[in-house]
């Protein structure tokens, strides 16, 4: 295994042997995704607006608003006790930071989406059995994009006084993109809309992957040296 | 490694402004195998900056550092592995054991056998009973034990010490300065930035002062401290 993956595996591994050890961050995104879906479906009037129509922009609000309190922390445990120069003191390329930084961060947020995911389908009496295989492969392009670029403003937001304020004012209109293409997407797979009437918005997903992990890898060393 | 024989650490010409502030102007450095530099200076005379710089974890508004010859740059990621810190702060997860840090750093420095490198690092710092608490349960001093444990667990042949003797106790601070003394005689360069030098003057063989972001001395150790104190007061004007 070239030396630069390798690098990245540990810093992933440690990562979530530390999450898993507390927990933090963990728990508090799946309360909150729980309280979120619980608290849609009681503010929707059924007899006015169906389950469907609403379901994808809930599921989208909750889980991006979910993944940023894993994003948040991502950063906030390197600065606790200065860990971050031990990283940046080690002989690793940046780039496997970012790299390690982004595995651990993808391993959590599809966490919380693989337990909100069955309590949506509980909370919204959605069928979801045929759109199911359509919905994971859209989540899993469009959490891509989003923790790549969440996991360089963590980085660029740690070093300000106000970290935890600081992210989502970073990242949410860089959000928009990801999270208008899901909620497209996620909208026809719940109709039963045939692939063709998708592939514009998937191609806007994958793009944005693209674009953001070659920018997020090529510019994660100017965000994270002092 | 190819064999070297220039100096360990050099740094040439070194500034580093904040803003309008400069904190270094123009500072060069140079040390050979063995040699320990104790930086001395009043506070906010840009010791610590310059441990930074000479990390490579802060990057100099100019001047460059050469580790082993080679120009330090985050690019460069070879270049830092011979270089060992220990900050004033631990670098050390709270989560994690003791023992699963300094896996972890061992990891990231690719040893042999982690496992067994960490537990011989703990073991010089007389640490090894408490490998497997995390960092939260320990005293300031203990945590500063497991601190240099981390510095010095992948044999660096450059160490650089932000106030190393902080914490600890007559004991551990002796056992430090036995385990230093031992590693200068491999071959290793020291900085140590301090302002207990009461502490550090045995092991340091150059003493310098920074003030006002330049030397105001570099010479090697000679005498005793006593001797040097009224010198010291007199260039920093205190």
């Amino acid at each position: 295994m070239p030396e630069a993956i390798r690098l990245a595996f540990v810093i992933a591994a440690k990562d979530i042997r530390a999450e898993l050890r507390s927990r933090t961050a963990l728990l508090s995104a799946l309360v909150f995704a729980a309280l979120v879906l619980v608290i849609f479906n009681f503010a929707r009037d059924p007899t006015v607006l169906a389950a469907t129509d609403l379901a994808p922009s809930v599921l989208w609000v909750t889980f991006a608003f979910a993944a940023m309190l894993g994003l948040n922390r991502a950063f906030n445990v390197e600065r606790e006790h200065g860990a971050l120069d031990g990283l940046l003191l080690a002989p690793l390329p940046r780039s496997s930071l970012f790299w390690g930084k982004l595995l651990a961060n993808l391993a959590f947020v599809g966490v919380v989406e693989a337990v909100t995911l069955p309590l949506f389908v509980l909370f919204f009496n959605v069928d979801l059995s045929a759109a199911l295989p359509g919905i994971i492969g859209t989540a899993a392009l469009a959490t891509v994009g989003f923790v790549a670029a969440g996991t360089v403003f963590s980085a660029m937001a740690v070093r300000t006084r106000f970290a935890e304020l600081m992210l989502p004012v970073l990242l949410l209109p860089f959000m928009v993109p990801p999270l208008v293409g899901a909620v497209q997407v996620t909208s026809r797979l719940m109709a039963g809309r045939p692939l063709s009437e998708m592939l514009g918005w998937l191609r806007l997903l994958a793009l944005y992957d693209i674009v953001f992990l070659t920018i997020s890898t090529l510019t994660f060393a100017a965000v994270v040296d002092e | 490694m190819p064999s070297y024989d220039g100096p360990l650490l050099e740094a040439t010409g070194l500034h580093r402004s904040f803003g309008a502030a400069r904190i270094l102007r123009g500072v060069d450095l140079r040390l050979q195998p063995g040699e320990a530099l104790a930086v001395v200076g009043p506070n906010g005379a840009g010791k610590t900056t310059l441990l930074r710089l000479l990390a490579g974890i802060m990057r100099p508004t100019q001047g460059e550092v050469r580790v082993l010859g080679r120009v330090l740059t985050s690019s460069a990621p070879e270049t830092r592995r011979p270089l060992g810190l220990l900050s004033h702060q631990s670098l050390l997860y709270d989560d994690l054991t003791i023992l699963e840090n300094l896996i972890f750093a061992a990891r990231l420095y690719g040893l042999a056998d982690p496992a067994g490198a960490a537990l011989a690092a703990l073991e010089d710092v007389d640490l090894a009973r408490r490998a497997h608490d995390q960092p939260r349960r320990l005293s300031r001093g203990l945590l500063q034990r497991a601190a240099i444990a981390r510095a010095l667990l992948h044999k660096p042949r450059v160490l650089l010490l932000d106030e190393p003797f902080t914490a600890l106790d007559a004991t551990a601070a002796e056992r430090l300065r036995v385990l230093l003394r031992g590693r200068l005689a491999q071959g290793l360069a020291m900085v140590l930035v301090t302002h207990h030098l009461t502490e550090a003057w045995e092991l340091a063989s150059r003493v310098a002062v920074l003030a006002g972001g330049r030397w105001a001395l570099d010479e090697p150790r000679a005498g005793d401290l006593a001797a040097f104190l009224p010198r010291y007061h007199e260039l920093v004007g205190a």
